[in-house]
């Protein structure tokens, strides 16, 4: 790691200096430099930039794989590899993705660096702790990586029994790692939950937080209920396979359908912990650029809760054709549209907020324009695959693959991109070239659609997922989907290049956004206890841009 | 129209009745999703013109919605996701209810093929003869790991789980060859697990079975002497009633009413009965398989549960000759006080 290098570099542009002067106060980055210092360090600022690192890389990782895939499935037969390595490539695209990716992503890089500064706080509840989850977040991600290169599981994310079981690829460190990474989850929920209750300043009440709290309050409620769920079932199949327990094996009385239950119990929610902080980026975003507060903030807090509740019903939703009940079907099903419900109030409130406000079409922006495309044809397709007859024909086809990366990995991914744009300023104090940023988002949206639509098409035309062969008429609409994503793999690059740039040589900034979140009432970049004298005072609401002149009885309804 | 529609969806042939349900609600669902989505981006995309930023600290009013507007957002969408539920539900349960008087196949998934054989005809792999316009009614079980029997021509799907029945039902609107796909992963050739159902019309049914009724080998005089080329006993009833002598069942098990160390067989099958916890249950395939595979899960009330697994010493094919050979005993009445005269009709 070695931003803080950056601060002192001769690109810097002139005048800085008297912004460095302004409190002769060092930035967090630049509050001691060597090694130790940061690997060592209990700010939650730098520790959430380390995330960022780690977790860039290994979306580096997932990325590549992804690659080989849509390689491998541009012609029906074999293309660049054999069967058993294709189905390792997809098991670790899956687990690298959802365990070291997607599920840390927003929370642990922007939630540790901001949800101190959001509410007012010096750092949050447990600064040593916070350290301690990285680690434990790096030893997991050893363990499986580690595995996955000796010998390398070829289950597929999901690890169904009794397939899991029996397999005779090393199934035993990958499941420990993921049980690990586990325990890096609650600890960084469980250090949110005691920081959003105990910690925040005075003035800033429960209505008065912004929604990226709140969204990351809800994720956080979910991690430390579900994850000890998954914990105890990676146990158990890893004891299956090592010592043939019998708990998923008809012989010996088991169950493998019971798997798949306690599985969904947190992959399930989990699905909720990768796009719930998206959701709550998302209001950060869509309120700044439009310079408006948010339009029923109250029903966008609630449904962030509204969705952690009821997350926790809608599991079987997975399992319809897997000889479940009707009844339970049916049970299913009414609760998974309640998720849909949830998230259209979002949605719609956000399209609200635009309603009489002042739009700035800037990167942050664009990505949020990406966002709500995926999000409502991702969320619709969600409710399309909830719909229990229709689910028998999809269950299991890309129909399912291109419905969840739209929502899961779209929206996520839209407001990872947003974030990093939005918060780069703030996280470094630097700006990167606003040009180069619509560029890159245009191509990533783009190649994001023509990677994932025809997914929709080929799932429908009847093609079942995890497939390394396929019939020769699916193969149009494969070809077009590896197009789309070398496009998509073109994007990132781009971003990687000039946001580097803009770490050494980008001009100096403070608040680019004119933003009134209360993240930006500090420095940028922040010092190391993130305000320099008395702590700011909080008088309006978050997402506030009224003219204080004439707010006075300029309140009007819609 | 929904031929253009299918087209324009990559909709494979519709070639089932319940392919026709699920296809009209596809539009229904797919169609409001388009239109939603167009609206939700056009409705922004006016938005960020019609309010575009026009200085750079510019302010803005408050703007909060009441309770109508937000109300309106909560119930326009939770109305559309319930009517799609409501119709969802009823055609998954109308797929889940097969017809009585469905033909039954048993389908066996096993890495990296499907097995299917006929109550009363011969067994195959990979190829299932079926008569068009009739139900048919899929009994589903695995050998090894999760396997799922997929036909998108029929929009059907079901897991085959080790150990278990699942049931399943089409009815086969048009003669015609559709492709058998396995959806549940389950291993190295996962792609490589295809099958397909050949439609029949009913009278070239008729004789596809009495073709295979009568056996190849009158054809093959060679083929007579490798008595590995030897079908299979035909009825696959007559085979569970060997099994069931040469397992053991009967140790244990009577086939005339009366009472043993386990229930008896004899109209078993579809009786209601009552088990030691105070459930009832209903002996169906999957029961019965169940109760081969893991005895313990549900003990009939007034038995011990002392019977070993059969996992393992059944294959697919056996188990399922078993249950065909139980449903063969059926009868209108069983006593099981003090007889006062015939315990119970002739044997069906």
């Amino acid at each position: 790691m070695t931003p803080s290098s950056s601060i002192a570099a001769p690109g810097a542009v002139p005048g800085h200096e008297a912004h460095d002067d302004h409190g002769h106060h060092p930035s967090y980055l630049t509050d001691g430099t060597t090694v130790k210092s940061w690997l060592l360090t209990v700010d939650h600022k730098r520790i959430g930039i380390m995330y960022l690192a780690w977790i860039l890389l290994f979306f580096l990782v997932g990325g590549i794989f992804a690659l080989l895939i849509r390689i491998e499935l541009l012609t029906p037969g074999p293309t660049i590899m054999d069967a058993m390595t294709y189905n390792r490539v997809f098991t670790l695209h899956g687990v690298v993705m959802i365990f070291l990716f997607m599920i840390p992503a927003i929370p642990s890089v922007f939630g540790n660096f901001l949800l101190p500064l959001m509410l007012g706080a010096k750092d949050v509840a447990f600064p040593r702790l916070n350290l301690l989850s990285l680690y434990v977040y790096l030893a997991g991600a050893g363990f499986a990586l580690w595995g996955m290169l000796n010998g390398g599981l070829d289950t597929g994310w999901t690890f169904y029994t009794p397939y899991s079981a029996h397999t005779t690829t090393t199934v035993a460190p990958v499941l420990f790692g993921a049980f690990i990474i586990g325990f890096s989850s609650i600890l960084t929920g469980m250090n949110f939950i005691v920081t959003t209750h105990t910690m925040r300043a005075p003035g800033i009440t429960w209505f008065k937080m912004p929604l990226m709290v709140w969204a990351l309050y809800a994720t956080s409620c979910i991690q430390v209920l579900a994850t000890p769920v998954i914990g105890l079932l990676l146990l158990l199949v890893t004891a299956e396979n090592l010592f043939s327990l019998g708990m998923f094996d008809v012989a010996r009385g088991g169950d493998p359908v019971l798997f798949q239950h306690l599985f969904w119990f947190y992959s399930h929610p989990a699905v909720y912990i990768m796009v719930l902080p998206a959701f709550g980026v998302m209001s950060e975003v869509v309120s700044t650029f439009s310079r408006k507060n948010i339009f029923g903030y109250r029903a966008v807090a609630y449904s962030s809760v509204g969705i952690a509740f009821v997350g926790f019903f809608a599991w079987g939703h997975h399992m319809f054709v897997s000889g479940q009940s009707t009844f339970n079907a049916g049970v299913f099903g009414v609760l998974s549209m309640l998720v849909g419900v949830f998230t259209a109030i979002k949605v719609f409130n956000w399209v609200g907020t635009v309603y009489k406000g002042a739009v700035e079409f800037s990167t942050p922006f664009a990505y949020f324009c990406g966002f709500l495309f995926f999000t409502v044809f991702g969320g619709m397709t969600g409710i399309a695959v909830a719909t229990v007859s229709l689910d028998v024909a999809w269950h299991d086809t890309y129909f399912v693959v291109a419905h969840f990366h739209f929502i899961m990995v779209g929206a996520t991914i839209m407001a990872f991109l947003a974030a990093l744009h939005y918060w780069f300023p703030k996280m470094f104090g630097k700006m990167y070239h606003e040009g180069w940023g619509l560029v890159s988002a245009a191509l990533i949206i783009l190649g994001f659609n023509a990677t994932f639509i025809p997914q929709f098409l080929v799932g429908n035309a009847g093609m079942p997922r995890r497939y390394y062969e396929y019939p020769e008429r699916f193969q149009a609409l494969n070809v077009a989907s590896t197009a789309g994503a070398s496009l998509l793999a073109f994007g990132f690059i781009i971003i990687a290049i000039y946001l580097t740039y803009a770490l050494i040589y980008g001009e100096r900034v403070d608040n680019p956004w004119h933003s009134k979140g209360y993240e930006w009432l500090t420095h940028s970049p922040p010092p190391t206890h993130n305000f320099i004298g008395p702590q700011p005072t909080y008088p309006e609401e978050p997402h506030f841009y009224v003219d204080p002149k004439k707010a006075q009885g300029e309140v009007s309804d819609v | 129209m929904s031929d253009l529609a299918n087209q324009f969806l990559f909709l494979p042939e519709r070639a089932s009745t319940f392919a026709e349900r699920v296809d009209f609600l596809h539009y229904f669902v797919v169609g409001t999703t388009m239109v939603m989505s167009a609206g939700v981006g056009l409705a922004a995309l006016f938005m960020f013109f019609r309010y575009r930023r026009r200085e750079a600290h510019q302010h803005t009013e408050y703007v909060v919605p009441d309770l109508k507007t937000e109300f309106l957002f909560v119930s326009v969408p939770l109305v559309f996701f319930l009517a799609w539920f409501a119709i969802g539900f009823r055609d998954f349960t109308w797929f889940t209810t097969p017809p009585k008087d469905s033909m039954d196949v048993y389908v066996m998934g096993k890495q990296w093929m499907w097995k299917f054989s006929y109550p009363e005809g011969p067994n195959g792999v990979n190829v299932l003869h079926v008569p068009a316009n009739r139900p048919v009614r899929l009994l589903i079980t695995s050998r090894d790991v999760i396997h799922s029997f997929y036909v998108p021509s029929f929009r059907i799907k079901m897991d085959a789980l080790p150990g278990r029945y699942t049931q399943a039902w089409f009815e086969a609107t048009k003669p015609g060859t559709y492709q058998v796909l396995c959806t549940e992963y389950c291993g190295l050739s996962h792609s490589k697990m295809l099958a397909e159902v050949v439609v029949l019309a009913p009278e070239d049914y008729e004789n596809w079975l009495q073709e295979q009724q009568r056996g190849r080998l009158q054809d093959r005089q060679d083929a007579l002497a490798d008595t590995s080329l030897v079908p299979p006993v035909a009825r696959m009833a007559e085979q569970g009633q060997k099994l069931v002598g040469t397992q053991g069942c009967l140790k244990c098990h009577s086939v005339d009413g009366s009472k043993h160390i386990g229930p008896t067989f004899l109209g078993m099958y579809e009786r209601e009965e009552k088990l030691d916890d105070g459930q009832t249950i209903r002996v169906d395939e999957a029961y019965i398989t169940q109760s081969m595979m893991d005895p313990g899960a549900h003990i009939v009330a007034g038995y011990q549960n002392v019977m070993p697994t059969y996992q393992g010493k059944l294959q697919g094919p056996e188990s399922a000759a078993i249950v065909e050979y139980i449903k063969t005993l059926r009868t209108a009445n069983v006593r099981e006080t003090a007889s006062e005269g015939p315990a119970y009709d002739p044997i069906q």
